[in-house]
């Protein structure tokens, strides 16, 4: 006998019926952040070929493709996070997994905006590299004003973000063409790595495979579909 | 009104590391079993080589329950609560966190079960750091060694046996404790960066060895050899070469009739009769009432939901909680110190974007009491560990050692040239039970059904912090030996937080007054309850606790098959 009463215990329950809509949604934000089947490649393909965005404002999407220019920056060494896709990761992102910080990107980059202006006497877009460079490390440090809380914190986020859209999985719709994956030598997704593999890649001979993990037909693609899937019954075997 | 399910012999809470396992023994001696897993079956194909939605964003097709009661924590009673963590360390599903550890699969040192008696014996009573909770454990390991070798065989452990029966097998670790049989697979293979460092170690005049693992060096009853793809961190394995319990124990006891496996069960709270015994667990699913009737409940969450869930259920009998009745239950907590890492960076590349976090070579040379203490003011010691683990999110976010700013053309030039030539050893430390770190309810942080979460209330000590600087002191020799250009090493001590090692909150002991469960695992209060997990430990040595979790779940499981009757019996 518990102290908990049934009375308790029911209410409890509705509390979790109740909060099983959300879940639901936040699992679909989830299959949505997924694209449909076979799209890989296409994604891959697809270059920079610009879709609808997903949840920043098109003046949101230049800042921020502004910003992630200057985080890994196009130069001798190759594409940088805009050739990456990486903002375009984080626009898709902000519309499912990532929708916590949809609020943080938004007040971080008007604030970004705001700042550059009054000590840079333009919009950070407009701004010459160094001087976005400079506007940045203020943030970076949090020596920028305006911010909703520290910028620093804005700051540390946004690099985050940029180094997932930039150096995950293409499958999420950044590193495209695997440029971050060459960028720093990695070999790609394998399923198997045999002793042979592993001699090659200390010999430096291990040739780039240029694979997302879902282009192996094996792996279940949206996060959250084994959930639903087995939403019927509960007594198993 | 719950719906009353059919009685069943036992029930146990938690089918992962621990329940796992226990199921197998029980089912194998006649005794029916009913397992509840908040979790669901997943199969190789959930288990796909992604970075970010295993590393990154933390599995969140299988975290369903636990992500909703993450604990609180805070580093002593005075300190404010930290910022929430967002993700549990552990998983919800058939064979729990086992899917995706890590899978070192160690024995403790026989030190770490008498690390009172054998302080004071060795260098005095006032070597036992004051405040410290820390007793004998109620046997020693000879006791614990036959279990130890029946999980490593029906588990399937690959690894290098450095003694048998007192010989000593230099290949292996010269410090293990003695075993009565090798590992029933050789140990996994190395890299060429892990035979350098273990040249290396032995250039120190150190003695070095691979580290065990449950992971599959060849094929194991009937399952793949590993593939070494590089995702084995916090993901599941493709080809089932990761021996959790879902593809090893729990199968085989479905396979006697006698373990039924219900998945997505949310246990809410253990139910108690009028003479204080036993009688059942409550559960939801689709917010749905069940209450499932059982001789015999064996508790085999977490270490933090063991506590929550006998704290949560409060009954005439037991007022502050199920078998707390001298207020131990969330008491003798810690997690091992896992922190205070140290990292290297060397002048080529290391290879290491293949392999997996239980493939490396372990010194054990500066661990527990394998070394003369008499001239330092700590005991015990850390295992020292080198592995091949590397993915490109995770690499991208590695130290640029003062060499590069983080972001921009001079940092693309950096990780450009080092993505693949850091290493990092987070060295696993002895770490002691405190008076005033402990677990309880946290009083405002409440999980979607309304019950409160757990709150960890724990910090490193001076014992720990001083055990934290001697081995980042060894591991940085051992890295510049290597040929290390630089190294660095992560502050020392502060707040515990949430651990994926945590241990304690129902510490076995044969004193009542202390321990919240006997020497067999069974309550001293309710004795037809059991508690399995690392929540039953009272010290943690220097390696990874999930070997032991196992073998001591056996023993339980063992113990309750041969004295079935007296421990299912009702009271009246």
């Amino acid at each position: 006998m518990t102290f908990i009463s049934r009375r308790d215990l029911l209410k409890r329950t509705v509390a979790v019926a109740a909060a099983a809509p959300v879940v639901r949604a936040l699992e679909r934000s989830a299959e949505n952040l997924a694209p449909p089947e076979a799209s890989v490649a296409r994604t891959i393909q697809a270059g920079g070929a610009p879709g609808a965005l997903e949840s920043l404002s098109a003046h949101e999407m230049e800042l921020l493709e502004a910003i992630v220019s200057r985080l890994i920056p196009s130069d001798a060494n190759g594409p940088g996070a805009l050739e990456a896709g990486a903002a375009r990761y984080i626009d898709r992102a902000l519309a499912g997994v990532l929708s916590p910080s949809r609020e943080a990107y938004r007040s971080g980059l008007a604030a970004l905006d705001r700042y550059a202006q009054s000590s840079r006497g333009k919009m950070f877009a407009q701004l010459s590299p160094t001087d976005q460079d400079s506007v940045l490390m203020d943030v970076e440090t949090g020596a920028a004003t305006g911010f909703t809380g520290s910028s620093a914190a804005f700051f540390g986020m946004v690099l985050n973000h940029t180094h997932q859209g930039t150096f995950g999985d293409p499958y999420y719709g950044g590193n495209r063409d695997f440029v971050g994956w060459d960028l720093i030598g990695y070999p790609g997704v394998r399923t198997m790595v045999s002793t042979t593999d592993q001699k090659a890649l200390e010999a430096h001979q291990l040739k780039p495979n240029h694979k997302s993990a879902y282009d192996y037909g094996s792996f279940t693609r949206a996060s959250a579909h084994h959930v639903s899937a087995e939403a019927t019954g509960h007594q198993e075997a | 009104m719950a719906s009353r399910l059919k009685e069943t012999d036992v029930v146990i809470v938690g089918l992962g590391a621990a329940g796992g396992v226990a199921a197998l023994p029980l089912a194998q001696a006649g005794i029916e079993v009913v397992g509840l897993e908040a979790g669901t079956w997943l199969t190789r194909k959930d288990f796909a080589p992604d970075e970010l939605r295993n590393n990154v964003r933390g599995w969140p097709q299988a975290a369903q329950k636990a992500n909703q009661e993450i604990p609180t924590s805070r580093a002593n009673a005075s300190s404010p609560t930290a910022p929430r963590a967002t993700v549990h360390p552990m998983m919800n599903g058939v064979g729990g966190t086992t899917l995706h550890y890590w899978g070192q699969s160690w024995r403790l040192n026989p030190w770490d079960f008498k690390v009172v008696s054998e302080t004071k014996r060795r260098y005095g009573a006032s070597r036992v750091p004051k405040g410290s909770t820390v007793q004998d454990w109620p046997f020693g390991y000879d006791e614990l060694e036959a279990y130890y070798d029946k999980v490593e065989y029906e588990v399937g452990v690959s690894g290098q046996a450095g003694n048998i029966d007192g010989k000593i097998d230099p290949r292996g670790n010269p410090f293990e404790a003695p075993r009565k049989r090798g590992y029933p697979m050789p140990p996994l293979r190395w890299t060429e960066f892990i035979e350098k460092m273990a040249a290396s170690a032995k250039s120190l005049g150190w003695h070095p060895f691979p580290g065990p693992a449950s992971v599959n060096s060849r094929s194991y009853q009937n399952r793949s050899a590993c593939m070494y793809h590089g995702f084995c961190n916090r993901g599941g394995c493709h080809v089932d070469a990761k021996n959790s319990t879902m593809v090893t124990t729990i199968p085989r006891a479905q396979a006697t009739g006698r373990l039924k496996v219900v998945t997505r069960a949310h246990v809410t709270t253990i139910e108690v009769d009028a003479n204080g015994q036993v009688a059942g667990v409550n559960y939801l699913t689709d917010g749905v009432e069940y209450f499932q009737p059982a001789r015999v409940v064996l508790l085999a969450g977490y270490t933090y939901e063991n506590a929550r869930l006998l704290l949560l259920s409060k009954s005439k009998a037991f007022p502050n909680g199920l078998s707390n009745n001298h207020g131990q239950v969330g008491r003798h907590y810690f997690s091992h110190n896992m922190l205070a890492g140290v990292s290297a960076l060397f002048p080529a590349n290391t290879s290491s974007w293949y392999g997996l976090p239980a493939q490396g070579v372990a010194v054990d040379d500066w661990a527990d009491d394998n070394f003369d203490h008499s001239g330092l003011d700590f005991i015990g010691g850390g295992n020292l560990w080198v592995y091949s683990d590397r993915r490109p999110i995770g690499a991208a976010g590695m130290s640029t050692f003062g060499r590069a700013p983080a972001w921009g053309s001079a940092w693309k030039a950096f990780i450009k040239e080092n993505a693949d030539r850091s290493n990092t050893a987070y060295i696993q430390k002895t770490t002691l039970p405190y008076e005033d770190n402990y677990l309880d309810l946290d009083p405002a942080v409440k999980d979607p059904l309304g019950f409160p979460v757990c709150r960890v209330t724990a910090e490193f000590k001076d014992n720990e912090r001083r055990v934290a600087v001697f081995t980042q002191e060894k591991m940085e020799r051992w890295y510049r030996e290597a040929g290390a250009v630089a190294v660095q090493r992560a502050p020392v001590g502060g707040a515990m937080g949430i651990s994926t090692h945590a241990y304690g909150g129902t510490r076995m002991g044969d004193n009542p007054e202390i321990n919240v469960v006997d020497r067999w695992g069974f309550s001293h209060e309710a004795p037809n309850l059991g508690v399995l997990g690392a929540s039953t430990m009272g010290t943690s040595g220097g390696h990874n606790p999930t070997l032991t979790v196992q073998a001591l779940a056996w023993r339980t499981a063992e113990h309750l098959a041969k004295n079935w009757n007296r421990i299912s019996s009702r009271r009246s």
